[in-house]
């Protein structure tokens, strides 16, 4: 188990090495953030000394030596447009973007279960398959343009809902929420729904296909023979044994959320990361770029690696076996 | 299972894919809206009242009229733009930008992930090992995100929207090519091959590689209209193509700012065309699918 453990933890610092050299070079090849920063009407001496306080006249490899032992210290370097830490931005905005990816897995059990159950017991009805072809068109759209339809349809012809911003917000324990005012819950309501449609397709899949399964098992059989009703078999006995897969799915996939969360912030003009990501590529903002795409690598490593682990104490048979 | 299974009554296998394929209608409909949008997207140029690049053919005074407005030269079916362009005219010259990369880059990952997928099946051991565990890496990260790495660190430009796109898909063809080779690796023509001393290059491609490539052909299809919707969302998201060739994404960006204030159709067209075309693309893949499918087959 321990060698298995270190073997794993050493990949996942390969990867980690690897990517942040591929961020950083190509970060570094955008353009040069110099043209943008320094006003065009400065003179030579003063667009030198700019470049030097930045860093940005030594060579890359310099560059990156530098910046690497100072994001170890958990320093990413200063945004060159906001000039203050990059972490400490993104740490900011960052409970934006889990309040809305929280609430996406959310809006994903509370409406893909009860959905793909309806499919996995009437599978033959209408019902069933207009459930289906949904779930079809769930995976197959892109988000933005969903997030698009949202708008023009909720908040533009009906004015229902806002399109951008996050509404009023409170603090709880420091940390603005916007789940708690009524403002905030309806700015919440159609991105948190857009960045869960992908997630609601794949857990009526999978719902669906558990309903199938266990609908075949014997305590199923046994539960209809002791008399019970059909909305207990379906609530407790079904619900129950379908739950297990659907949750554990869900876990892995919320890192897939937050990185999805790019394009549903963009479209609301939410203001989290995936926004601040966007913007700080067009201000050629290095330092949040650099830091951003770090922290959400390093993110899904964390997760892989913890899940890896879990599997293989779980199941000896992985650590024991090579790849295949 | 494929090719040389000659019906006795003379039906060659096209034929018999041909009418499988057209047991369901959707996916007849699919393909023949598809086989549409293709055309306008090629001859684009010939077939649109205006080609809304040329400064000299569009209106600036024209912005943002409503679907069906008349201008001084021709119809605004759908309206215009921002800038006074047909957004017809643009719709179809966006076509020609999405399709183009959403084609070229599936297929040179097609044939990139087909091949290293391949000489992993074929040649095992160490190197397949290596291709393998590169794949796996990159799959567990989600494509937006490799791309998005992918485009800050490249730049903008098509050639590196299409090397994004190539990098974030050619793990799937490698993938489902190597499953397939591996079973196929196993079976007697394969083992007659070896035994004749031919050489690898020509055993991989001349033997393994026709009777792997169906399972490829349903994922390729598939994957179109996934490069198709990815390329949109970052042009969507302003680091896609550039502006002088702009895609269906692009021109929904375009006309995004001006939803709020109601005028809907600058997004709302493109946004259709591209709902349009992922459809009927998917339409064709899932049908693809279930006749290509040999545990499926009759």
């Amino acid at each position: 188990m321990l060698a298995f453990t270190i073997r794993r933890l050493s990949q996942s610092a390969v990867v980690l090495f690897v990517m942040s050299i591929i961020v950083f070079a190509g970060v570094f090849a955008i353009g040069n953030p110099v043209d943008i920063l320094i006003n065009p009407e400065a003179d030579i001496a003063e667009q030198e000394e700019t470049m030097r306080r930045l860093g940005l006249d030594k060579p890359i490899w310099v560059q990156y030596g530098a910046f690497m032992s100072n994001a170890l210290q958990g320093d990413l370097g200063n945004s060159f447009v906001h000039n203050v830490p990059a972490l400490e931005i993104i740490v900011a905005r960052l409970p934006a973007t889990l309040e809305l990816a929280f609430l996406a897995v959310g809006f994903a059990i509370i409406l893909g279960v009860p959905l793909g159950m309806i499919a996995g017991l009437k599978e033959d009805s209408w019902i069933g398959k207009a459930i289906m072809t949904g779930s079809i068109l769930g995976f197959s759209l892109p988000t933005f343009w969903v997030g698009l339809i949202f708008i023009m349809l909720f908040s533009v012809s009906l004015g229902w809902l806002p399109a951008s911003g996050r509404g009023d917000t409170v603090d709880v324990l420091g940390i603005p929420v916007s789940f708690l005012t009524w403002d905030g819950i309806s700015h919440l309501f159609l991105p948190a729904l857009n960045l869960a449609l992908f997630k609601i397709s794949l857990v009526i899949r999978l719902a669906r296909s558990g309903t199938k399964e266990v609908l075949l098992q014997d305590y199923i059989k046994f539960a209809r023979a002791k008399g019970l009703s059909n909305y207990r078999i379906i609530g407790v006995h079904v619900l129950k044994n379908i739950l297990i897969p659907v949750i554990t799915v869900l876990g892995l996939e919320l890192g897939n959320v937050i990185a999805f969360a790019v394009v549903t912030e963009t479209v609301f003009a939410w203001p989290g990361i995936g926004k601040l990501l966007i913007d700080s590529i067009a201000n050629l903002d290095r330092p949040v770029v650099v830091a951003y795409l770090l922290m959400t690598v390093t993110m899904f490593i964390l997760i892989n690696f913890v899940v890896d682990i879990l599997y293989s104490i779980l199941d000896p048979r992985v650590r024991l076996g090579g790849s295949n | 299972m494929t090719s040389v299974t000659v019906k006795d009554n003379g039906v060659t296998p096209f034929r018999r894919f041909v009418s499988d394929f057209a047991e369901r209608k959707l996916a007849v409909v699919g393909f023949f809206v598809f086989i549409g949008l293709v055309f306008a997207a090629v001859f684009a140029p010939w077939i649109t009242p205006q080609n809304p690049y040329d400064l000299t053919q569009i209106d600036f005074m024209d912005g943002r009229l409503a679907p069906g407005s008349v201008g001084e030269t021709l119809t605004y079916w759908l309206g215009t733009d921002d800038q006074g362009r047909d957004l017809l005219s643009g719709i179809f010259y966006g076509l020609r930008t999405s399709l183009s990369v959403g084609a070229i880059s599936t297929v040179i990952a097609l044939f990139l992930g087909g091949s290293l997928g391949l000489i992993g099946a074929y040649f095992g051991g160490k190197v397949d090992t290596i291709i393998m565990r590169i794949a796996d890496l990159q799959l567990s990260f989600p494509a937006i995100l490799i791309a998005l790495i992918l485009v800050s660190a490249l730049g903008q430009g098509i050639d590196k929207i299409i090397i994004s796109l190539v990098a974030v898909q050619w793990a799937y063809y490698a993938r489902t090519i190597r499953s397939t080779a591996l079973v196929e690796r196993r079976k007697e023509y394969m083992e007659a091959a070896t035994c004749l001393a031919i050489d690898h290059k020509r055993i991989v491609f001349k033997h393994l590689m026709p009777n792997c490539t169906p399972p490829l052909i349903v994922v390729g299809t598939v994957q179109v209209a996934h490069a198709i919707s990815l390329e949109a969302t970052l042009s969507f998201l302003g680091i896609g193509v550039p502006i002088t060739e702009p895609s269906l994404g692009l021109l929904i960006k375009n006309g995004f700012d001006y939803m709020l204030s109601g005028d809907y159709w600058v997004s709302f067209f493109p946004g259709i065309a591209l709902l349009i075309t992922i459809v009927s693309i998917n339409l064709v893949g899932d049908r693809l699918r279930d006749v290509l499918n040999p545990r499926l087959q009759k």
